[in-house]
C-alpha cells in the first residue's frame, strides 16, 4: 500500500499494475519533487487521479507555497491532522452483543499501520488543496493531498496561514483536537470546544467519554439485504442476543 | 482625610490628562454580542462584533455551540451506522450529506451502485438541494426584513419534502443512502407527482424574482455589499454558489461528478461576475431552477434494473484512504476516510461547506454597518449543523 | 331614525351645556374607547388577516369566528405577564417610555374630526397641533432605549431618534401644500374646504386634496410609514438585526402599550391623511351642514382610514427594510426636495389662479 520511496510507488504501479496512470498527477508529483528535493518523503496515485504527497515537516509550509503558485492549487479544501496510533479502547463496543458477535475486542496496542504515502510517527498533518479545473489559472493536477510526520513530542509546524488564509479555522481546530501547535499562527484558540477544556480529543487514547458511561448497546437488530433469507449466521447472532441477555 | 483628598487630585489630574489625549472626543468603541440566541444565525453562532457607532470595527464568529464531534463518533461506529450522524450536519438538505461518504466508502471497497441506484441518487440529490435552497431564497428576505417570501419558501418546500418522504419515509433524516445502492425504488406514480412539484417550484422561484429579487430596496441593500474577490474566495476555500458569484467558473457536479451521473445531463453552471450578496443570491436562485430542469431530465433518462449492488452482508471496508467530495447545496463537501480494514472507520474528516464558508467572515465583515453583518452572514448561507459538526 | 338625528345636535347642545371637568371626562372617556378598539381593529384586520393572507396562511382561526378574538386573547395574555424590569435598568424612565408613546397617540386623537360636530377638540391650529404631538413619540422611544441598559436597545432608540427626526420634515412640508390651498390650519377647515371645492366647476364630489397634491400625499404616505418604524423603514424594531431595539427588554401591559400605540398611531395617521387629502367626512350630495353627515361622516371615515391602512400595510407585508444611511439619504435627497418644489408650484397656483 503505502512504501517508503517515492519513486519506487510511481514507477512501480505505473509499469506493473496501471499503465495510464493520471498525466496530471505524474506532472504535479514532479513539480513538487524537482522542488521539495529531499523533502518529498512518499507519494501515492490512485488510478482515479488523486495524489498524495508526504513532505518532511520542516518543508510543510514551502510545500505549500509550490502547491499553490507551481501546481495552481489555489483552492484551500481542508487541513487536519490524522493519529495514526490503534486506539486503546478498541472499538468501544464492550456490550455481551458485540463480544459474541465479533469477538472481543483488542485491548494491547498493535503496531501503527501507516496509510498512502507512508509515515513515521504518530501525528501526521494533513491537508487539500484543490485547482480550477478550466480557465487560464487551471492547475497541473487536479488537486493534491499533502501530508506532513509530526515529531511525537511536542508536535508542532510551521502555519499555513501566509499561504491560504482559509487555514487559519483549520489550524485552530487541528490545534484543538490533536494538540499540534502551528507556529505563526496569530490565535491559537479553542474553536469549539470550551476555553476551560484539557486534553484533546480527537487523540486515540482520549476517551469517547459517553461510552465509558453507558456502554453501547451493541448491533441488535441485522438488516437483511434486499431478497436474502435469514440465514444460519442471523439466527446465530439472533442466538447469541438472546443467550446474552 | 489626608488620603482622600490626595487620591482625588491625582484622579483629576489623571482625568485632565486623559482629556488632553482625547482632544478629538474619540469615543470609546462598543462590544455588541450578536447571539447565540438570534434570529440571523440560523441555530447558534455567536457573532463578537466591536462597534464604532453603527459601523463594525471587527467581527468575530465564535461557534461550537452545537458541536456533537461527529469526527470522533465515527471511530466508533460501523459504516452503515455512520449514515445516521452525517444525516445531521446540513439538516436542510440531509440526503446530499449521505452521498459522499457512502461514494468514499464504495471507492475503498471497490464496488459500484447498478446505474438505476445511481440515477436514483441524483434525484434525490437534487431534490435535496432544492429543498435546502429554496428555504435560503425566502430567509434571505426576513433577514432583510421582508417577512413574506419565507412563508412562501416554506410551502412550497413542503411539497419537496413530501416527495422525499414519499421515498426515503424521512422527511428531514432519510438516511436512505446505503454502501452499494440505495435502500428501495422509487415508489409508483412518485415521478409525476415530482414533475408537478418541480412545476411548482419553477413557479415559486418565478415569484421570488418578482417579489424579492426585482425589489429596489432588496438591490441597495444587498449590490455592492459583501464582495468577495475571487482569489480571496478561493484561498480560504468558498466553494458552491458563493464562488460561484464571485465568477470561478467551478462546479464539482461538471467537473469531478464522481459516482453521479451529471455528465449525462444538458445543464449549465451559473456564474455571476460581482461577487457581492445580490450575486449570491442569484446564482442561488438560478440554482433552484436549474436543478428542476435536471431532475426533469433524469426522469426521461431513468434505466431500469436494480438499486443494490452484491454487497457483503457485514461490511469491512478495506484498507487504504479515499476522498469523495461532492457539490452539495451549502458548497463543497467531502468526506476523508482512513480505513485500516475494519468494521468502523479509523478516521473520518469531515470536510463541511460551511465551516470555510464562513471562515471568511471576520475578514468580510470589516467595517460594514450592523443591518450588513445579517445581509452579508444571510448571503454566505452557512447551516450551524454543518459548521460545527 | 329621524327622531334621533333630530335629537343629535341637541345632545351636542348637551354636552356644550356642561361643566369643563364634565366634558372633559367624557371625551377622555370616548377616546380611551377609541383608542383600543382601533388598535384591535387594525391589528385584526390588517395584522392577522390580511397579513395572512398576502402569506398564503390562514392565520388565527379559534378564537372566536374566524378568529376575531385572538387579539382579545392576545390582550388578556400581555396583563397576565410578569411585569420584569432589567437590573440594571433606569426604572422609572422604563416605566414611564411606554406611557410616553401612548400618551402621543391619545392627544393625536383629539385633533381628529370624524363628522361635523364629531371631533374631541376642534382646534384653530388643528394641523400643526397634530404634527406636533405626533413627535412626542421619539421622546418615548428614547426613553425606552436608553432606560433598558441593553446595547439593542440603544441602538433602537437612536435609530428611532434619527429617523423620525428625519421624517418628520417631508411631513411637515408635505401637509403645506395642503393649507396653502385650503388657506387654514383647522382640520375641518380644511374638510369643508375640500367639500366646497369645485372640479373646473363639478362639484359634485368636492375636491379632495389627493388630485392637486398627489407628490404631497405619496410623501404623507412614505413619511408616516417611517414615523410609525414599519417596514421598509422599521429598523428602530428591526427583529432580524436587533431583535426588537427599543422594545426588546418590554413584556407583558408595557409591552402591549408599544403595541397600542403602534397601531393606534396608525389608525390616526390614516385619519388625518383621509381628512387632510381625502375629504375627511363630506359625503358628496350632502349639504356639509346636514345632520346625516354626523351619522355617516364616521362610515366614511373608518372606509377611508381603512383605505390608507391597507396601503400602509400592503408595503409593511411586502418590502424588505432600508439600511439607515439610505433611509436619510431618501429622506434629505428626495423626499424633502420634493415636497419644497410641490410647496412653491403650489403656491404659485395658488396665487396665479
Amino acid at each position: 500500500m503505502a512504501t517508503e520511496s517515492a519513486e519506487a510507488e510511481v514507477a512501480g504501479d505505473s509499469a506493473v499494475e496501471l499503465p495510464a496512470l493520471p498525466e496530471g498527477s505524474v506532472a504535479a508529483f514532479d513539480i513538487l519533487k524537482a522542488t521539495l528535493g529531499d523533502c518529498v518523503l512518499g507519494s501515492h496515485i490512485k488510478p482515479t487521479g488523486d495524489l498524495w504527497v508526504r513532505v518532511a515537516a520542516e518543508a510543510w509550509r514551502q510545500a505549500g507555497e509550490v502547491a499553490r503558485d507551481e501546481l495552481g492549487c489555489v483552492w484551500f479544501d481542508f487541513l487536519s491532522v490524522i493519529d495514526w496510533l490503534p486506539s486503546p479502547f478498541g472499538r468501544d463496543m464492550d456490550a455481551e452483543q458485540d463480544r459474541i458477535v465479533y469477538g472481543a475486542p483488542a485491548r494491547e496496542l498493535e503496531a501503527m499501520e501507516h496509510g498512502y504515502a507512508g509515515g513515521e510517527s504518530r501525528l501526521q498533518v494533513f491537508a487539500r488543496v484543490a485547482a480550477l479545473p478550466s480557465g487560464s489559472n487551471a492547475g497541473v493536477a487536479p488537486a493534491v493531498i499533502l501530508k506532513a510526520d509530526l515529531p511525537d513530542e511536542n508536535p508542532a509546524v510551521e502555519s499555513w496561514i501566509s499561504v491560504y488564509a482559509g487555514a487559519d479555522w483549520h489550524e485552530r481546530e487541528a490545534w484543538e483536537m490533536f494538540g499540534v501547535i502551528f507556529v505563526g499562527h496569530p490565535d491559537l484558540r479553542h474553536i469549539y470546544l470550551p476555553s476551560e477544556f484539557e486534553g484533546n480529543p480527537m487523540r486515540k487514547d482520549f476517551p469517547l467519554l459517553a461510552r465509558r458511561v453507558k456502554p453501547w448497546p451493541g448491533i441488535v437488530d441485522v438488516e437483511l439485504m434486499p431478497g436474502e433469507a435469514e440465514t444460519a449466521d442471523g439466527d446465530g447472532a439472533a442466538d447469541a442476543v438472546g443467550g446474552a441477555e | 482625610m489626608n488620603t482622600t483628598t490626595r487620591e482625588q487630585m491625582a484622579y483629576i489630574a489623571g482625568q485632565a490628562a486623559d482629556a488632553r489625549l482625547n482632544v478629538e472626543l474619540e469615543t470609546e468603541g462598543m462590544t455588541l454580542n450578536i447571539g447565540p440566541q438570534h434570529p440571523a444565525t440560523h441555530g447558534t453562532l455567536r457573532i463578537v462584533a466591536r462597534l464604532d457607532g453603527e459601523q463594525v470595527i471587527e467581527a468575530e464568529p465564535i461557534m461550537g455551540y452545537m458541536h456533537r464531534g461527529y469526527e470522533k463518533l465515527t471511530e466508533v461506529r460501523t459504516y452503515p451506522q455512520v449514515t445516521t450522524l452525517i444525516n445531521r450536519i446540513d439538516w436542510l438538505g440531509s440526503f446530499a450529506n449521505e452521498v459522499p461518504f457512502i461514494l468514499a466508502a464504495e471507492q475503498l471497497m471497490e464496488i459500484e451502485a447498478p446505474p438505476r441506484a445511481q440515477w436514483i441518487r441524483t434525484i434525490l440529490f437534487e431534490l435535496s438541494r432544492i429543498a435546502n435552497i429554496s428555504l435560503f431564497l425566502g430567509d434571505m428576505g426576513v433577514q432583510l426584513g421582508a417577512l413574506t417570501p419565507v412563508f412562501y419558501a416554506f410551502r412550497d418546500r413542503e411539497f419537496v419534502l413530501n416527495q422525499i418522504e414519499a421515498v426515503t419515509g424521512g422527511r428531514f433524516h432519510p438516511n436512505f443512502d446505503r454502501i452499494g445502492g440505495l435502500k428501495d425504488d422509487l415508489p409508483a406514480g412518485w415521478i409525476e407527482e415530482t414533475r408537478e412539484v418541480l412545476g411548482k417550484m419553477r413557479t415559486f422561484c418565478d415569484e421570488l424574482e418578482d417579489l424579492l429579487m426585482g425589489n429596489e430596496i432588496f438591490e441597495v441593500r444587498t449590490r455592492g455589499i459583501g464582495i468577495i474577490p475571487a482569489d480571496v474566495g478561493l484561498s480560504y476555500g468558498l466553494s458552491g454558489a458563493n464562488i460561484r458569484a464571485s465568477g470561478v467558473d467551478w462546479d464539482i457536479r461538471r467537473d469531478n461528478p464522481c459516482g453521479l451521473v451529471y455528465d449525462e445531463l444538458d445543464w449549465q453552471v451559473w456564474t455571476h461576475p460581482d461577487g457581492d450578496s445580490f450575486a449570491r443570491y442569484w446564482v442561488r436562485l438560478q440554482e433552484v431552477r436549474e436543478a428542476t430542469k435536471m431532475i426533469e431530465q433524469l426522469f426521461d433518462g431513468l434505466p431500469s434494473g436494480p438499486i443494490m449492488a452484491k454487497v457483503p452482508r457485514i461490511i469491512k471496508v478495506p484498507a487504504g484512504e479515499a476522498y469523495v467530495e461532492t457539490e452539495n447545496p451549502l458548497g463543497a463537501m467531502g468526506y476523508y476516510i482512513v480505513s485500516q480494514g475494519e468494521l468502523v472507520p479509523f478516521r473520518v474528516k469531515i470536510r463541511s461547506a460551511s465551516f470555510n464558508n464562513l471562515s471568511i467572515a471576520p475578514w468580510l465583515l470589516k467595517g460594514v454597518y450592523v443591518p450588513d453583518i445579517i445581509t452579508i452572514l444571510a448571503s454566505l448561507y452557512f447551516i450551524l449543523g454543518d459548521i460545527d459538526r | 331614525m329621524i327622531a334621533v338625528l333630530s335629537s343629535a345636535p341637541s345632545a351636542v347642545g348637551v354636552l356644550a351645556d356642561l361643566s369643563y371637568w364634565q366634558q372633559t371626562v367624557i371625551k377622555a372617556g370616548v377616546v380611551a374607547v377609541v383608542i383600543p378598539t382601533a388598535a384591535l381593529i387594525l391589528g385584526y384586520v390588517f395584522l392577522l388577516k390580511m397579513m395572512s393572507f398576502v402569506q398564503s396562511r390562514l392565520g388565527p382561526m379559534e378564537a372566536g369566528p374566524h378568529g376575531t378574538l385572538q387579539l382579545l386573547a392576545d390582550g388578556l395574555k400581555f396583563l397576565q405577564k410578569e411585569d420584569i424590569f432589567p437590573e440594571k435598568s433606569d426604572r422609572f424612565v422604563f416605566a414611564a417610555a411606554p406611557v410616553m408613546v401612548l400618551v402621543s397617540t391619545f392627544l393625536l386623537y383629539v385633533a381628529l374630526p370624524v363628522g361635523p360636530d364629531a371631533v374631541v377638540s376642534d382646534l384653530d391650529a388643528g394641523v400643526f397641533y397634530v404634527l406636533a404631538v405626533s413627535s412626542l413619540s421619539v421622546v418615548g422611544i428614547l426613553m425606552a432605549g436608553w432606560a433598558s441598559a441593553n446595547k439593542y436597545a440603544l441602538i433602537g432608540g437612536l435609530r428611532a431618534a434619527g429617523q423620525l427626526i428625519a421624517y418628520e420634515l417631508p411631513l411637515v412640508l408635505a401637509v403645506v401644500g395642503v393649507i396653502i390651498q385650503a388657506g387654514t390650519l383647522n382640520l375641518q377647515g380644511i374638510v369643508l374646504a375640500q367639500a366646497n371645492g369645485e372640479i373646473f366647476g363639478w362639484g359634485a364630489i368636492g375636491f379632495p386634496y389627493i388630485f392637486t397634491q398627489f407628490a404631497g400625499f405619496l410623501i404623507f404616505l412614505i413619511a408616516i410609514q417611517a414615523e410609525l418604524t414599519q417596514p421598509p423603514f422599521d429598523m428602530p424594531v428591526a427583529e432580524s438585526e436587533i431583535v426588537g431595539g427599543y422594545q426588546v427588554e418590554y413584556t407583558g401591559f408595557r409591552f402591549l402599550f408599544f403595541f397600542m400605540g403602534e397601531f393606534g398611531t396608525a389608525f390616526v395617521f390614516a385619519g388625518i391623511a383621509s381628512v387632510l387629502f381625502l375629504g375627511g367626512w363630506y359625503v358628496p350630495g350632502f349639504d356639509v351642514d346636514s345632520n346625516w353627515l354626523n351619522l355617516l361622516g364616521p362610515i366614511v371615515m373608518l372606509v377611508k382610514i381603512m383605505a390608507v391602512s391597507f396601503l400602509v400595510f400592503w408595503f409593511r407585508f411586502t418590502y424588505p427594510r432600508f439600511r439607515e444611511d439610505q433611509l436619510q439619504k431618501l429622506a434629505w435627497k428626495v423626499l424633502i426636495p420634493v415636497a419644497l418644489a410641490n410647496i412653491v408650484i403650489t403656491g404659485i397656483l395658488k396665487v396665479a389662479v
